[in-house]
């Protein structure tokens, strides 16, 4: 089967009705969903950006220097990890899990600040900006603009840096500004405001590195695009460790760049199943949680139409998430799209349920998950048990959880 | 001809620059918006703005966010803020009314129930910061059927060519932002607005009315000579946020003093 996989894969292609690689389309649109509603300001740097990027992006020098930073810096390609311990103890699927966690500053963030990090270069603006939840995307950008010596400054919702000091801090070490946001809801769609309010202001020198795939067009197209090589790492590794394509994927939801880099090389491998996974928060029926997929309904935020947790009136409601990588009431336009064609599942997951995976994950395989992927690993637990030993389940370990120990501590009572 | 065209139109027959007013609905507390209205218009307003309050005002700065959360703190909505306009109406008949907002609340209420209720409750416009023409296809059509203008802005970083798109899809009046930025912002230059506004030449009959940042009547004097007509807002809605403990009365006299040396000023031109 390792052989073939090249034939299934094309098999797959002619079998699959829909040509993935054709979304989103000139006007940034993923069926109903995507787009670009911002204020008119911006229309101008969405364009210069989306001119940039149509250039870039199959242009062979800017792809090898994008490898080659993945490569050396960032140190990919990342292992596929069989978790065989965890995978004996749940009695069913075999557990693959992709070591996001291993990349150089501890999550997949890092694949995209690269590669807008790369585009700031050809624009030559001489500052990046960029918002952040749990710290992930800040710190990765902080990290990019220290190599490259460009000014940053990290927008981040007040509540979130109390709750992710740690980030906060190795941020400031690198020489980001890091501008707590005390509007609105003090998370990560305010941190988003902020920075689009920044950018509007000082758009002639000023790069808006966003760290997900939701925004205006073109930013859910190339996020997507620089976190593809997930999947394209998965698939290859899969093949040649298991000597056939995964049964079923599975990735937390925030915005969902970690999941739709590792879906997207899959999606037209109709065998594949895959599995979003939204913080449920204390429960879907408590209406405290972030699953706008699950509980949501279309609308317009942060520059494109897509699934929200809004209000009768169309306000945008507090989110709530033990994650602050997942506290986010809205979500990247494709996965709108991909949830209504029936393409992926999302599902939710509740914030003892990832803590609990957060555990059993650290204590059987010796790996601390990040609380956003534990969203993911709680769902392998559930779904594992269900498929045959013979099938094959890859998890997206999206981050490494050390900047969560403080959280977790302290909801064991521990003052560390 | 739409009530905010032929208000322009007359201002402009007359030689006189038009004064165009935002306010946030319901801030800083629900009662106090009627009155500030009509105060407006006794202080030379031609056109009132009315601000639909959303939780995520991505284009304005602090002064119209806390403006916006204040108003969201007495639950008011696009549904409230028609109301509103329908108590307006009852004695007023002339001034039009704008509403200014998000796509989102718009979305919810649905264009096409919103585009109906919105012109049975006296309203004669709408500007959507986060509608650009791409994306406003569907309402457009909505707003046209029930004889709603649709106004858009343009910006420092708006081509001519695109502006000139713009222009094909706007009625009503052109809303040129000042500058780079967002409302309220301290860095007006009077010299490149001019630049700005001499690139675009004349791009159609539509009157074109500046704001953003325009906040004392010697600026809105200066602008004024540029354009048909001045946007201010954040001075205002910065006043009506520091007198949230005071009566709707005494807020109503203090915007409307502001206003009327803005008027004054423009009346010099």
């Amino acid at each position: 089967m390792a052989q073939t996989g090249e034939e299934t894969v094309s098999e797959n292609k002619q079998s699959s009705t829909i040509d993935y690689s054709a979304f989103p389309n000139a006007e940034g649109h993923f069926g109903p969903y995507g787009g670009r509603f911002v204020s008119e300001t911006l229309i101008y740097a969405l364009d210069e950006l989306n001119a940039i990027y149509s250039r870039l992006k199959d242009d062979p020098d800017f792809q090898a220097e994008f490898d080659k930073d993945l490569a050396h810096y960032v140190g990919r390609p990342s292992p596929l990890y069989f978790a065989e311990r965890w995978t004996r103890e749940l009695g069913g699927a075999q557990i693959y899990l992709k070591r996001e966690d291993l990349n150089h500053t501890g999550a997949h963030k890092v694949n995209n600040t690269i590669g807008q990090a790369l585009l700031a270069k050809f624009t030559g603006k001489g500052r990046v900006i960029a918002e952040t939840g749990a710290g992930q995307h800040g710190v990765a950008t902080a990290t990019v603009a220290a190599r490259l010596g460009l000014k940053c400054r990290v927008y981040m919702g007040a509540d979130d840096v109390k709750r992710q000091s740690l980030n906060v801090y190795r941020m400031k070490l690198l020489g980001a500004e890091v501008f707590p946001v005390t509007s609105g809801s003090r998370t990560l769609k305010d941190a988003m405001n902020e920075a689009m309010r920044d950018w509007a202001t000082n758009v002639d020198d000023t790069f808006y590195i966003i760290g997900t795939v939701a925004g205006p067009h073109p930013y859910p197209q190339l996020v997507r695009d620089f976190q593809a090589v997930i999947g394209r790492e998965a698939r290859a590794q899969c093949l040649a460790q298991a000597g056939k394509l995964p049964d079923a994927l599975v990735a937390c939801v925030g915005g969902g760049s970690n999941a739709i880099g590792l879906f997207h090389p899959f999606l037209t491998d109709e065998s594949v199943s895959m599995y979003g996974v939204e913080a449920g928060g204390l429960g879907i029926e408590t209406g405290k949680h972030a699953a706008p997929l699950n509980k949501g309904v279309p609308g317009v935020l942060h520059g494109n139409r897509t699934y929200l947790m809004e209000d009768e009136n169309g306000q945008i409601i507090e989110t709530h998430s033990v994650s602050a990588g997942l506290d986010y009431p809205g979500v990247g336009p494709e996965h709108s799209w991909l949830k209504d064609i029936g393409r992926v599942k999302y599902v939710p997951i509740n914030d003892d349920e990832a803590l609990a995976a957060f555990r059993k994950v650290t204590r059987t395989e010796g790996i601390m998950p990040a609380l956003e992927s534990s969203h993911a690993l709680a769902y392998v637990e559930k779904l594992a048990p269900t498929m045959s030993k013979d099938q094959i389940i890859i998890a997206n370990l999206s981050g490494r959880g050390d900047k969560d120990i403080l959280t977790v501590a302290g909801i064991d009572g521990i003052t560390v | 001809m739409s009530r905010i065209s032929q208000v322009l139109n007359h201002a402009k027959s007359q030689g006189r620059k038009a004064l165009v007013t935002y306010i946030v609905n319901g801030d800083p507390y629900p009662a106090a918006t009627l009155p500030t209205m009509h105060k407006l218009v006794e202080q030379g307003v031609d056109i009132i703005e009315l601000g639909v309050p959303f939780s995520d005002p991505m284009a304005e700065g602090p002064v119209i966010q806390q403006g916006h959360e204040r108003a969201l703190a007495h639950h008011v909505s696009l549904k409230s803020t028609l109301e509103v306009a329908r108590e307006f109406r009852k004695t007023n008949n002339h001034t039009p009314l704008v509403l200014m907002g998000y796509a989102n609340p718009v979305e919810r209420f649905g264009y096409e129930a919103f585009a109906k209720a919105a012109a049975e409750a006296g309203i004669d416009g709408l500007l959507t910061v986060d509608l650009p023409p791409e994306e406003v296809a569907v309402l457009k059509e909505a707003l046209d059927a029930s004889g709603l203008d649709n106004i858009f802005l343009l910006a420092p970083t708006t081509t001519v060519e695109r502006a000139r798109k713009i222009a094909s899809h706007a009625s009503g009046f052109l809303y040129y932002v000042s500058l780079k930025g967002v409302t309220g912002a301290g860095h007006l230059d009077v010299t490149a607005v001019k630049a700005k506004l001499d690139e675009f030449g004349q791009l159609t009959d539509l009157p074109v009315c500046v704001g953003f940042g325009i906040k004392d009547p010697a600026t809105a004097k200066a602008i004024a000579a540029l354009a048909d007509g001045v946007v201010v807002g954040s001075v205002l809605v910065e006043k009506m946020g520091s007198m949230a403990d005071q009566s709707q009365e005494k807020i109503a006299q203090a915007v409307g003093d502001i206003v009327g040396g803005i008027r004054r000023a423009l009346d010099d031109c």
